[in-house]
């Protein structure tokens, strides 16, 4: 069985994210870039199923600019076998990138699917839905523990009200949350070996994608500054300074 | 435990700063075929990059003939310098020594810039690699260096391997070269070990604090480079403080000071934020925002404190040997300098020996020779270290004396009965609050589920003699707030917040006891800053 992991680029989750004085997006100018923690969850799930012998090869997909063939070198570097990378200078939005992995599943006919429950830079949670929809293939959403049973998964998801234990026919998509696993440490010969394995680049027009801008988005903007406190004296000067503002 | 891998190279670098990767770009220019690794800690090349940074660019020309055409991605040409003499409201110009006018130099982001230099090294076929600290040195049977060893990963708080634990490597070189900054804490070991200091005068340090502002339309002025001196330092206390003008309405502003400071009570941190609080830099933040902080020590002590460089087996360049120029308040040019003289020699020699004397024959080691006395001269005070510094610039440094140095952990004075003179500090409103607000900023990240790397060696001295003797400094000179005292049982127990430290080594510096000992925390942990 072959295992596809999508990965995204984005701003790493330890910058302080700072909206453009235009409201026109985020400054990433000299800002770290990162595998999305959730995707390298995911590529760590995929790797534990190869070494485990279910699994025969791990693909790991990006859609994007050259830059984030750098995102691909470090899951080659975690342990995949080779990368393939939808190239697009477009900003793609999920049903876009939903329509790239389709035509990539098409192409490589993998058993599973497995990517993360959202990126943390648009928090959208629709990539993984929309490409199960797509494929007309079962979903599992938000997953936390995957025990494969030969043309079936059991799957136990993280929802609101506790755990939920499902099992879906394989290939299927699954979206992976944050206590699924701990992911690997990359040992430093292995970034040397993933140098050398292969990178496939495959442009967006050449999948016949087209990039659609369902979504517009208006602007940026940070969430408004705190305004500073003042001190009070006792309980009777916090309850008339809250009456001044009308909070009470 | 298993058996270590083991990876060889020919000449394996510790830091991937100016002098390493300018080591690193020259070695492979002159001899493609040796195999070259760079290895540096933090998460990303010039992630742990700190500097002001006006350089000159000769260096850059020697070194990569072109790099106009193709220039770091941050980099305007000074226009203008000012210095000025702040008084608590008022400032004064001073005239600009010949050691500071900046025509022909640049303002760079040192952080973008070595970024920049490590693709021209990839490009060459170095292999870089960063997220990986060195935390031991190989040594050989015969007792030389042959290399270093990889920190383990995963090893929890207690010293245990965790899930995820993964041993890191051996490197094997024939020659090792250590450019790890101010104050390398494997430099520190070896420096101890081959006893490189025996002929010099012990190092003296600064800490330096940074600030990167996006500042209102018509704030910054490209080019621009102001350097101010006075308030709020008294007058026994070195330093001040620079403002350099950057495009995009972004303005670097930054404050170091001497860790010769006697005053125990003394926060350098409180410095720096009283001075952006003077009405001349306030003006140019107020309605901006930061977009990025961080500290780092400094080398101060210049041509009397520069220890024997080589060693068998590897060599020292850059700011862990201590090239700075101090009156020039420049570095880099130095540390490049530096890194291209040792891969001359290594593509030479093919061997340690025989660096030292090179060195000190050559441009690096001439230029410190020449401002030698200005730096110890202000131990009398600025005034007098003002008059002095005047007249070693006149005559080139010929004069036949040199001062000493003095090492920093002696100079604090014991609390019993020192009075600490009367700052006239004022309370201030601009950003950051505190130096919780200021870490923020640095973007600074541990797992705190690791050994602490800031290791006492004598816990017990913190919560009895210290605090009786100079009331804990430390939760004063860190600049991130690692150290703090708390109450237990009615007596006084140190905390200690390893996951806010920015690796500026201050702690390991000052500590007048010298019980703090910096070791490298897991590879890729520590500040991510932004355009430093």
């Amino acid at each position: 069985m072959k295992i596809l992991v999508g990965i995204k680029r984005v701003v790493d989750y330890n910058v302080r994210v700072r909206v453009l004085n235009d409201g026109s997006g985020v400054d990433t100018d000299g800002v770290k870039m990162s595998v999305n923690p959730f995707d390298e969850i995911a590529l760590e799930e995929a790797l534990r199923i190869k070494e485990a012998g279910n699994a025969e090869e791990v693909i790991v997909v990006s859609a994007g600019g050259d830059e984030c063939q750098q995102q691909l070198r470090t899951g080659l570097a975690m342990g995949a076998d080779r990368a393939i990378q939808i190239q697009t200078s477009e900003s793609l939005q999920p049903l876009s990138v939903a329509r790239a992995l389709l035509k990539i599943i098409e192409r490589e006919q993998p058993g599973l699917v497995i990517l993360g429950k959202q990126a943390i830079d648009g928090d959208n949670s629709q990539t993984g839905q929309m490409l199960a929809a797509l494929w007309d293939r079962p979903q599992a959403t938000f997953a936390s523990k995957m025990v494969l049973n030969g043309d079936t998964a059991t799957i136990t998801r993280e929802v609101d009200a506790g755990l939920e234990t499902i099992e879906v026919d394989l290939p299927a998509v699954v979206t992976v949350d944050l206590r699924m696993n701990e992911p690997r440490f990359v040992k430093l010969p292995d970034i040397m070996k993933a140098k050398r394995k292969p990178l496939d680049v495959i442009s967006l027009g050449d999948l016949g994608v087209s990039v659609d801008g369902n979504l517009k988005i208006h602007h940026f903007a940070p969430p408004p500054q705190r305004q500073k406190g003042i001190m009070v004296e006792d309980t009777a000067q916090l309850v008339q300074e809250l009456k001044n503002r009308g909070l009470i | 435990m298993t058996e270590r891998e083991i990876m060889e190279y020919d000449v394996i670098i510790v830091g991937a700063g100016p002098a390493g990767l300018s080591c690193a770009i020259r070695l492979k220019q002159k001899k493609p075929d040796l195999t070259v690794a760079v290895i540096e800690k933090s998460s990303e090349i010039g992630a742990h990059i700190l500097s002001g940074a006006v350089i000159e660019p000769q260096p850059l020309d020697e070194l990569l003939p072109g790099w106009r055409d193709n220039p770091p991605p941050i980099c305007i040409p000074v226009e203008r310098d000012e210095i000025w003499l702040l008084s608590q409201q008022g400032r004064r110009r001073l005239p600009t020594p010949p050691q500071q006018k900046n025509h022909g130099n640049f303002i760079v982001s040192l952080g973008a810039m070595c970024a920049w230099m490590a693709n021209q090294a990839e490009a060459l076929e170095v292999d870089i690699f960063p997220g990986y600290a060195a935390s031991e040195i190989r040594f050989k049977d015969d007792g030389s260096v042959g290399g270093v060893i990889i920190g383990d990963m995963g090893v929890g708080r207690d010293g245990q391997p965790k899930d995820t634990f993964m041993q890191g490597i051996e490197i094997h070189a024939p020659i090792t070269i250590l450019s790890e900054g101010v104050r390398g804490h494997l430099s520190k070991q070896l420096i101890k070990k081959y006893e490189l200091d025996r002929d010099s005068d012990p190092q003296t340090y600064g800490i330096g604090m940074k600030e990167l502002w996006r500042v209102p339309p018509g704030k910054s002025i490209p080019g621009l480079v102001q350097h101010t001196t006075g308030w709020p330092l008294d007058s026994r206390t070195y330093g001040g403080s620079f403002i350099y003008h950057l495009d995009k309405d972004r303005i670097a502003i930054g404050f170091v000071c001497g860790l010769d400071y006697q005053d125990p009570e003394f926060m350098p941190f409180e410095a720096f934020q009283q001075m952006k609080n003077h009405p001349m830099v306030r003006d140019m933040l107020e309605g901006g925002e930061i977009v990025s902080s961080g500290a780092r020590a400094i080398t101060e002590g210049g041509y009397q404190s520069l220890p024997k460089t080589e060693m068998p087996g590897a060599l020292i360049i850059g700011d862990s040997a201590g090239t700075l120029n101090v009156p020039k308040i420049k570095g880099t040019h130095q540390a490049m300098r530096c890194g291209i003289l040792a891969a001359d020699h290594i593509a030479e020699t093919s061997a340690a020996a025989g660096f030292d004397r090179k060195l000190r024959d050559s441009e690096v080691v001439r230029e410190l020779y020449k401002v030698r006395n200005i730096r110890p001269a202000f131990y009398k005070g600025f005034w007098r270290g003002f008059l002095r510094a005047a007249i070693e610039t006149v005559t080139a440094g010929k004069l036949p004396t040199t001062l000493s140095v003095h090492a920093d952990d002696t100079a604090l004075k014991k609390l019993d009965g020192y009075t600490p003179p009367d700052r006239k500090w004022v309370s201030r409103d601009l950003p950051p609050r505190d130096r919780l607000a200021s870490v923020y900023f640095a973007a600074t990240e541990h797992d705190e589920d690791q050994p602490i790397h800031l290791q006492i060696l004598e816990p017990d001295i913190c919560s009895t003699r210290c605090v009786e003797e100079y009331n804990n400094p430390c939760t004063r000179f860190c600049p991130a707030q690692v150290y703090e005292m708390i109450d237990v049982n009615g007596g006084k127990e140190l905390q200690i917040n390893a996951a806010n430290c920015v690796h500026c080594k201050t702690c390991d510096i000052k500590d007048p006891y010298q019980i703090i000992n910096w070791v490298t925390p897991e590879g890729g942990s520590g500040p991510n800053y932004q355009n430093m």
